[in-house]
């Protein structure tokens, strides 16, 4: 058992450069970034979804447009935000359920979604191109 | 004394269940979406066209793009509330964040409703 004079001296990572966040803590933040990420491509999500059914004409030039390197980067990066953010979440309802609320499970399931993100992500792509 | 009209959620259960209950119909719709792309690729405008001319389709869609709004309100001020410490510039952050999801809810239902 720690004395209180040991409790006090004890490091407080408080610095975020210094803070090393277990992984379920990874998993944690990087949902929440996905979830932003996800928030501001909004519209040009939608802009996508009205280009690809307005015409022939704008069907075929977004079409066109997606097979550019940087599109491909962005589609890449906009898939894996969401596959991290839908793999997480469901982890998330599953913990809501009291499944998985240890601490191996916890981390167990953590690097799970980490590497379901991933791999969702570059089974998506392979079949998309 | 804390002034929570400043700080809370005011309904922190309806919020956490608006969040899941959204979250749940976005994975459905999206698997259902992924296994359709997958096994019908869109290789033409008129197939990909003719899908979203179903009425059920547009519906769901739209159930779709309401539940992310939803959801999206909910994390986008958790994020607020967290790391925005000015509570008129949460504020303004708030208006900015509501006028964007409602404008896209109003986008999304002009596009289905177009074809």
């Amino acid at each position: 058992m720690l004395v209180n004079s040991e409790m006090a001296r004890r490091p407080k990572y408080l610095d975020l450069l210094r803070i090393r966040l277990p992984l379920p803590g990874i998993i944690s933040i990087m949902h929440r970034m996905s979830g932003a990420v996800l928030f501001f491509a909004l519209p040009l999500l939608l802009y996508w979804f009205q280009q690809s059914l307005t015409s022939v004409a704008t069907f075929g030039a977004l079409k066109a447009a997606f097979s550019h390197r940087l599109a491909k980067i962005i589609v890449l990066g906009l898939l894996w935000g969401f596959f991290h953010h839908l793999c997480a979440g469901l982890r998330h309802l599953a913990l809501d359920m009291h499944l998985g609320n240890g601490l191996t499970a916890a981390r167990r399931s953590s690097a799970i979604v980490l590497i379901a993100g991933v791999l969702l992500t570059f089974i998506v792509a392979a079949l998309l191109w | 004394m804390v002034r929570y009209a400043e700080f809370g959620t005011h309904h922190p259960l309806r919020d956490w269940l608006t969040q899941r209950l959204t979250a749940v119909v976005m994975a459905f719709y999206s698997v259902a979406f992924l296994i359709t792309l997958l096994v019908m690729p869109p290789v033409s405008y008129s197939l990909w066209h003719q899908i979203f001319l179903l009425p059920w389709i547009k519906f769901t869609t739209l159930l779709f793009f309401v539940s992310l709004c939803l959801h999206a309100w909910v994390g986008m001020r958790n994020i607020c509330m967290d790391y925005v410490n000015y509570a008129r510039t949460r504020l303004l952050l708030y208006v900015w964040i509501i006028s964007m999801l409602v404008l896209y809810m109003i986008w999304a239902a002009q596009i289905l409703w177009q074809q």
